[in-house]
């Protein structure tokens, strides 16, 4: 998870909820692929089309307030988001989203540093560079990086199962 | 020659003498009832007309009973149209108080009458002596406009009852015997006029769901002479007769049936047609995952009875849901009072607000993958009450809530 | 050391001290899983290898968000979920009762100082008798499921000390509305909210799950009440020693204390389209609502359907309304009916529906469309929530919610 890379950025503001990030009326779908058009829909019906995988979104405080819809960081996770960095995250879609492998990042000062369509180098735990200038970011609780590193709640539970 | 009671009150409506069957008359409507099925669809084309306007505002009755509460924007949208075009003509309008044809006849449907309906079971307020038939919105939105419509005069069946249904046998099982008996096209472009000394036992509940179903055996209208529980009905419901009209004793039928009500017994309808009738005991056994008591068929208060009569101290089957829907608020608080709700609560089953519900299998109480559904709703065609591969079985009050006992289809003496 | 409430759960169940900022591993009492959440719960779990729960008795399934169904494909949570019910010996299997956050206390599961969690973020009500409950993910209540346990971060507590008589016609609606307007939507991140105070104890044990309920919406991890004996009696526990000392200690330390006096509650409504856009209803009344909506794990009990009915008795609706109103449980609709409330409310023009989450999850009760206004009684009013981006969602009490009904506008 520390290796550097390359993202392209799509801004979003403070409290987007998981009514946003996934609607309701979309979570009987059958499957996350089958839900991925209508990511964000409510606030930028075009932007689930426009995001192309390895791209990041960078958004202002409580990503992801609401409901405990795991579709929610799934849908993001299926569209091939790299990271989210947010000035701050709502506590359940942050679980959810490490237990599903999507990697996020708080920082307080990127999201009025940065505009849509910058590109940012990231490097996990350490720091994001954009237009130049230097972000230091914090790395991850060491029990949640062990999820993160087993990739994702489901196979670190396989482990302990003795399946992998 | 005599005239038939299809044939009397079209020429009422037409302003003539004397009509026949197979004769093309222009009539004025006396009433004209519209629901959010398709009323969304008439108004966007009454908007292009190059003059709108309407013939006769006091005529018309507009209804949201499909989709309430509404389930999608897009089902919203349909009704802010209809709720907005509504207010601004001032068009007697109802939402959320039931189902259409039950909320005209608690408040409209006058003996003689001839109503268009923008719905195929508008043929129920033959329980009447009405003229009731099911229209599409082009024809329906002529009508509004220009007060008037054609008709073509029906040729009429009689259907002439005699002795007393059985205990336990109702008329649902009456009206899909018939229907089994003459196929669902037996009665197309007909009439069918119920009559004889054996109409007299049937309360207005049991007319009006055997007139509400003739349409699935093609009929263009269904007619019941009126008697004095039709007139004590229509009374208690502050209303006075149009005309009374009866049949002339030389009147001219197609086609005459004797059916005798003491031979009628309980009777299931199989997926996926009206007419695919059996005796119920031959269903006995098939697993069910819904039954659903209600509609313009089957959701009045002697239905709601009968219903509650049947699973009093008994509880609905563990995985199985019981839709149980009044046809209207008047019926809704009827069964408040008469503590039924109570009775069914304690049974576990579902009570919705009055609406068209799974019958119409599109808003409340839709069946999945493989489903199979008992219903006193009107029609069993495949898809019918949601996915395309499910099942439906059509059925008396009683057979319905013995079957959510059971958790299969079974009668009601068996539970 | 001087413990808060949720310290002090955490403590008793781990059998140490804990104190914020601790990451431990917690027993769990109770794992409520809702339809919607079913299936992908079911698979996450089979996909992990269990081949066995923790234990049946302490898993409770929940059938309200697709009930009754409007979609083909929506029943098929039903079936998945007897599926696992029957395959697991899972008893406790609610198909037609009544919202989960309401059935979880008053069918007889969660008890003052349990550890609840469930796949629903409104989990955070059961906060209401004293227990810690709050909402995770499917994947993690998979692994509950089969291991019984899960970790945590013991969170930091916020103190809200309400003092004094709240003012004839506030609601515990109001206070928290007004709350999370001071805390904002993301306020409480991570933290306990702890609620006391005369007034609080003062409150029934519906009023306070309507605050625990949303606590969620200022982004905490869990609301909680200090359980009395209202809260034995709803329970249907005796009130002894154990239940008196679940109560955070004198000198506990918290990270902020909100004092409040309950005089000083106005009637309040959260605005469109943020849960913290709170705007006493004073300046807003005159707006013209299309739609009013009681009912939800918020407000659907029977003091909520009391509260309305005592505004709408011998009167009408406005005409243009739709007045919807959905119990949150067939024992609140049973109540409701028995004591004359539903047909109050019936004859003043409510479409009364079957007891579920309705409109407020949006998929069905009462959808609206573009410009429409509503007036509910529910938890959020996020854009796109009940229906397009274009409905105004204004969130209220059952008392103003009925008002907005009697005279199709907000009023005072």
């Amino acid at each position: 998870m520390s290796e550097t890379f390359k993202a392209k950025i799509w801004k979003l503001d403070d409290d987007i909820d998981t009514d946003i990030v996934l609607p309701t009326e979309y979570l009987a779908l059958k499957t996350v692929e089958d839900m991925k058009p209508y990511a964000f829909s409510p606030l930028r019906p075009e932007l689930a089309a426009q995001i192309k995988p390895g791209d990041m979104i960078v958004a202002g405080k409580n990503f992801g307030c609401g409901s405990s819809r795991e579709q929610a960081p799934e849908v993001v996770k299926a569209l091939g988001v790299s990271c989210i960095v947010a000035q701050s995250f709502a506590r359940i879609f942050f679980r959810n989203a490490i237990n599903n492998g999507l990697l996020l990042i708080e920082n307080p000062d990127l999201h009025d540093a940065v505009k849509e369509g910058d590109e940012a180098l990231v490097t996990p735990g350490e720091k994001i560079v954009v237009n130049g200038k230097e972000f230091p970011i914090a790395s991850l609780p060491e029990n949640l990086m062990e999820i993160l590193n087993a990739g994702g709640l489901v196979k670190a539970m396989r482990k302990r199962n003795g399946l992998d | 020659m005599g005239m038939t009671m299809a044939e009397k009150i079209i020429a009422l409506a037409a302003g003539i003498e004397k009509t026949k069957a197979g004769d093309i008359e222009t009539v004025t409507l006396d009433r004209l009832m519209s629901n959010d099925g398709t009323t969304h669809l008439t108004i966007d084309m009454y908007n292009k007309l190059k003059n709108p306007h309407i013939a006769d505002v006091e005529k018309l009755v507009w209804i949201v009973d499909h989709n309430i509460p509404s389930d999608s924007p897009k089902t919203a949208a349909s009704h802010k149209k209809m709720r907005d075009f509504a207010a601004e003509h001032g068009i007697t309008y109802y939402e959320g108080e039931g189902v259409c044809h039950q909320i005209m006849m608690e408040n409209h449907v006058r003996p003689g009458e001839l109503i268009f309906g923008a719905d195929s079971h508008t043929c129920a307020y033959g329980a009447l002596g009405a003229f009731g038939t099911g229209v599409g919105c082009t024809d329906y939105l002529y009508a509004m406009v220009t007060g008037t419509s054609w008709l073509l005069v029906p040729e009429s069946l009689k259907f002439n009852l005699h002795g007393k249904l059985r205990e336990g046998v109702y008329a649902r099982d009456l009206i899909l015997t018939i229907i089994g008996r003459i196929g669902a096209n037996g009665a197309n472009y007909k009439a069918m006029e119920f009559c004889g000394e054996g109409l007299a036992t049937l309360s207005m509940a049991d007319r009006i769901s055997i007139c509400n179903l003739c349409v699935e055996a093609g009929a263009k209208t269904a007619l019941m002479e009126v008697d004095d529980v039709a007139l004590d009905y229509l009374k208690a419901h502050g209303r006075e007769p149009k005309a009374i009209v009866k049949s002339d004793p030389d009147a001219v039928y197609s086609e005459t049936y004797d059916i005798d009500l003491n031979e009628i017994e309980p009777i299931v309808a199989k997926p996926h047609f009206v007419d695919n009738v059996v005796p119920a005991k031959e269903c006995e056994g098939v697993k069910i995952d819904e039954a659903f008591l209600g509609s313009c068929n089957n959701g009045r208060i002697e239905d709601l009875r009968v219903g509650a009569e049947v699973i009093k101290g008994k509880k609905v089957a563990e995985r199985v849901r019981f839709l149980v829907v009044p046809a209207s608020r008047a019926v809704y608080e009827q069964a408040m009072k008469e503590g039924l709700l109570d009775i069914f609560l304690d049974a576990g089953a579902i009570i919705m607000n009055p609406n068209c519900s799974v019958c119409w299998g599109a808003c409340q109480g839709v069946i999945g993958e493989g489903e199979t559904l008992i219903s006193t709703g009107t029609r069993n065609f495949k898809g019918r009450a949601g996915h395309k591969d499910s099942f439906v079985y059509l059925a008396s009050a009683a057979t319905v809530t013995a079957s959510a006992i059971a958790g299969k289809i079974t009668t009601a003496d068996r539970v | 050391m001087k413990h808060t409430l949720v310290e002090k759960i955490f403590g008793n169940k781990v059998g140490h001290e804990v104190k914020p900022g601790d990451i431990i591993t917690v027993p769990v009492d109770w794992c409520m899983v809702d339809d919607i959440m079913a299936k992908f719960c079911i698979g996450k779990f089979e996909e992990m290898g269990f081949t066995k729960v923790y234990d049946p008795e302490k898993i409770v399934l929940i059938y309200d968000h697709f009930l009754p169904s409007t979609q083909a494909d929506d029943t098929v949570a039903f079936h998945a979920g007897d599926a696992f019910a029957e395959k697991y010996g899972i008893k406790n299997v609610h198909r037609t009762d009544g919202i989960c956050h309401q059935l979880m206390t008053e069918a007889g599961y969660v008890k003052p100082g349990d550890i609840a969690f469930g796949t629903d973020s409104h989990t955070v009500t059961y906060g209401c008798v004293g227990a810690f409950s709050t909402g995770i993910g499917y994947t993690e209540m998979a692994g509950i499921l089969g291991t019984g346990e899960i970790w945590i971060k013991v969170p930091e507590t916020i103190k809200v000390q309400i003092e004094g008589k709240l003012n004839e016609g506030v609601t515990s609606k109001d206070v928290i509305l007004r709350i999370i307007g001071d805390l904002t939507a993301s306020g409480a991140t991570y933290q306990a909210l702890e609620f006391c105070g005369s007034t609080v104890s003062d409150m029934s044990v519906a009023s306070r799950m309507t605050m625990t309920n949303m606590a969620v919406e200022a982004g905490a991890k869990c609301g909680i009440c200090i359980p009395d004996e209202k809260t034995a009696e709803y329970c249907n526990i005796p009130y002894d020693e154990k239940i008196k000392n679940l109560c955070p200690d004198e000198g506990a330390s918290y990270s902020k204390v909100l004092t409040y006096k309950a005089e000083d509650f106005v009637p309040v409504m959260a605005c469109p389209s943020l849960v913290d856009n709170i705007h006493p209803v004073s300046e807003l009344k005159g707006t013209k609502v299309d739609e009013v909506f009681l009912g939800s794990c918020t407000n659907g009990r029977l003091e909520d359907l009391q509260a309305a009915a005592a505004v709408l008795k011998g009167r009408k609706k406005a005409p243009h309304v739709q007045f919807i109103v959905t119990p949150a449980s067939r024992k609140v609709y049973k109540e409701a009916l028995n004591d004359g409330t539903l047909e109050i409310l019936s004859k003043a023009g409510a479409i009364i529906t079957t007891p579920g989450c309705g409109l407020c999850c949006g998929r069905a009760g009462g959808v609206l469309t573009d410009d429409e206004v509503v007036v509910a009684t529910n938890n959020r009013n996020f854009l796109g929530r009940m229906g397009t981006s274009k409905v105004k969602i204004y969130l209220a009490s059952p008392v103003m919610a009925a008002k907005a009904a009697l005279f199709g506008e907000i009023t005072e």
